[in-house]
């Protein structure tokens, strides 16, 4: 008996040295994600994406040493959860960054917070406002929204078409992908005929559709990330309307290309090039970056991989680069190794990142690609407006 | 304004009032034996689209809609003799709080075991384009089935909860349990089978609509509000109304989409219940005396 409370108190002598010991040797890294709710088709694939990296990164000795410690928060796409995670993980966890959250309402929440704890947040969410104006600690991964509209406003003049049909979500991700649309209309001669936002939670839009047809529109373009983007082509093709759908970026998950069927077949919206991974040339710069992170990820999951989960990785990517070149997890001599990191390969793009800019992806370089759907599978869209894109055939 | 736009409109209406009549014929099920509200509703209707769609991968349609429903009228049993059944004279309240609870539970559930993409059912005939044309009317034969098919079920229940023992048997205990107690009947079998009937007409009402609607994890929650907004328009516990609300209500939604801004869609549904709810507590079609005498 005596041997045994021996051996518990020295357990637990080991155990209370060892804690410190541990802690001083990780690097802690915070998530504020949307694992699940109404975001998680986000959320999801972006936290398995970091606990697939983070496993290859400890299995692998850490970065310079120093195991990773990942935190992940499921704010459920609530940005009052997102905002009390956030000061759990900058005052309690004090961790070095944090990555997420994953939808744009989320990441103004806490924009602030961050600002204030003097922590790294890299934003998986797309929306302008995040990073203009720049904020000193405040990063994010996915392309603009704004770059989304240009492309599809690029295509719609190749195309010469002039009158677009606008649909969007009453969610934060439709709202800034419409006030774009607004904005940029007029600078490239589209008339917006009809301009309606309808209910995330829609079950189906033949009304809305009818309106836009009515509006004479020649071109349909739906900003949304729910099942209804799949509902609005659906329906359109239903009421006979012929002319070109375009869809934003969130149309990049090949499941609402299976729910809407044969309806979805012509549909073209722009997005990262994980999803024509397969047909990119050789040559082609992000090529051996999005073909391992498709394998390890399908191989790990069993599902497929998503440009979402690739903002994560590129988020992942960049800290890690970040730390490596600062040489040190101090929060400022990483937070400037982001600013000077140039030309890093990611999923989503190449990064170049600035005291100006904190987004570092350039729509002329590698952002966007034309992507339509043929025969139930994404495809690069054959006949896409090339300015603007450093890409040739 | 010409005709085929305002009839193109009308259909869009119908759309939406079947999908929500077909849903809020359920809510009737269970308040027509138990006097409460069911919320995990809109959780059965989910649970028979998922589980049809899992199965359509090894079987043929019908045979995967069958076996959707009769898997989720089981889930319907267990859920109510595990959380239901056992409690010794429950309040209402308390029974509906338990509802949420479990529609909680089935919903997350459901997270862990579909993910959180979206499916759908094929077409029953045709495929996503496919639509009869009147002129520039469009119509989608599956809007065809929906309303098909809720006009059986309609016809069906009535006939149970009027003409034969068992459907009489359940509307006594809504009515007055203890007397139905004296008289013989089972009580918390009529409870469990009222979780059973519904839960069954809930997953047929998923499998029917998922082609048009799509089926994810939580899509249960969104059409349940629709439904129960359609029941209580037509007056708790009468399927017929609801079917009739359900058509009020889409057709409205549907022309408030031409004359107004479309995000005003729901301020308009929303608007009627609360209207409803203070002129007319019972519903356009219910019986004012009968509400009366309801505990809820």
């Amino acid at each position: 008996m005596k041997a045994f409370k021996m051996l518990a108190v020295l357990m637990l002598t080991f155990m209370i040295m060892a804690a410190p010991a541990l802690a001083k040797d990780t690097i802690k890294i915070g998530a504020i994600l949307a694992v699940t709710g109404p975001a998680a088709f986000l959320g999801a694939p972006e936290a398995k994406t970091l606990e697939m990296m983070v496993d290859e990164i400890n299995k692998k000795g850490g970065i310079r040493g120093s195991k990773v410690e990942l935190i992940i928060k499921d704010s459920g796409a609530s940005p009052e959860k997102a905002l009390s995670f956030a000061k759990q993980l900058i005052e309690e966890d004090k961790v070095l960054a944090i990555i997420g959250p994953s939808t744009s309402g989320e990441t103004m929440k806490i924009k602030s917070v961050a600002e204030e704890g003097k922590t790294i947040l890299i934003s998986c969410a797309a929306a302008e406002v995040i990073v203009n104006p720049v904020a000193k600690y405040v990063f994010k991964t996915p392309q603009m929204d704004r770059d989304a509209v240009i492309k599809i406003f690029q295509q719609m003049k190749y195309m010469k078409l002039s009158k677009a049909g606008v649909l969007s979500s009453n969610t934060g991700f439709g709202k800034a992908g419409k006030e774009q649309i607004e904005k940029l209309a007029p600078e490239y001669g589209i008339q917006i005929t009809a301009n309606e936002v309808y209910d995330k939670a829609a079950t189906d839009l033949t009304a809305e559709v009818t309106k836009v047809k009515a509006s004479g529109a020649e071109a349909i373009i739906n900003w949304s990330i729910e099942p209804a983007q799949a509902i609005v082509i659906k329906n359109a093709r239903q009421l006979g309307f012929k002319g070109p759908i375009f869809q934003s970026h969130g149309f990049g998950n090949i499941k609402y290309v299976e729910a809407a069927g044969e309806a979805a077949e012509g549909v073209i919206f722009p997005a990262g090039r994980l999803l024509v991974v397969d047909i990119l040339p050789k040559n082609h710069p992000q090529k051996a970056v999005l073909m391992k992170y498709k394998k390890d990820y399908e191989s790990k999951y069993k599902e497929d991989a998503s440009t979402f989960g690739g903002h994560a990785y590129d988020a992942m990517i960049i800290l890690t680069r970040a730390i490596e070149k600062a040489g040190s997890t101090d929060k400022e001599a990483v937070r400037n190794a982001i600013e000077n990191l140039k030309g890093v390969v990611g999923t989503g793009g190449v990064f170049t990142f600035s005291p100006q800019d904190h987004n570092g992806i350039d729509i002329n370089a590698f952002s966007f690609e034309m992507i339509t759907v043929k025969k139930g599978k994404f495809e690069i869209l054959e006949s896409s407006a090339k300015k603007g894109n450093s890409k040739k055939k | 304004m010409n005709i085929e736009l305002l009839s193109q409109y009308l259909v869009a209406g119908i759309t939406y009032g079947t999908i929500y009549a077909i849903v809020a014929i359920g809510f009737n099920i269970i308040y027509n034996a138990t006097g409460i509200i069911n919320f995990a509703q809109g959780e059965f209707v989910m649970l028979g689209g998922m589980i049809a769609v899992s199965l359509h991968a090894f079987m043929p349609l019908p045979a995967a809609i069958l076996a959707a429903v009769l898997a989720t009228m089981i889930i319907g049993a267990l859920i109510e003799i595990i959380f239901i059944r056992w409690l010794i004279s429950p309040s209402v309240l308390r029974m509906i709080i338990i509802t949420i609870g479990i529609s909680i539970f089935i919903r997350e559930a459901a997270l862990h075991v579909w993910g959180e993409s979206v499916r759908a059912l094929p077409y029953f005939t045709g495929t996503e384009v496919t639509v009869f044309s009147v002129g520039d009317v469009h119509i989608s034969p599956q809007v065809l089935w929906v309303t098909g098919i809720s006009a059986v079920m309609v016809m069906l229940l009535t006939f149970f909860f009027n003409y034969t023992l068992l459907g009489r048997q359940m509307r006594a205990c809504s009515a007055n349990r203890d007397a139905a107690r004296l008289c013989g009947i089972s009580a918390k079998n009529m409870v469990t089978l009222s979780f059973v009937l519904s839960a069954g007409i809930g997953a047929f009402a998923g499998c029917v609509v998922s082609p048009i609607t799509y089926v994810q994890y939580d899509s249960g929650t969104g059409l349940a509000i629709k439904g129960f907004t359609v029941a209580i328009l037509g007056g708790l516990g009468n399927s017929t109304a609801a079917i009739a609300a359900g058509m009020v209500l889409g057709i409205l939604e549907s022309f408030s989409v031409w004359v107004m801004p479309a995000a005003f869609k729901d301020v308009v549904s929303i608007s009627i219940l609360l209207l409803i709810l203070f002129v007319r507590p019972s519903g356009i079609f219910g019986s004012v005396e009968a509400s009366r005498l309801k505990e809820f």
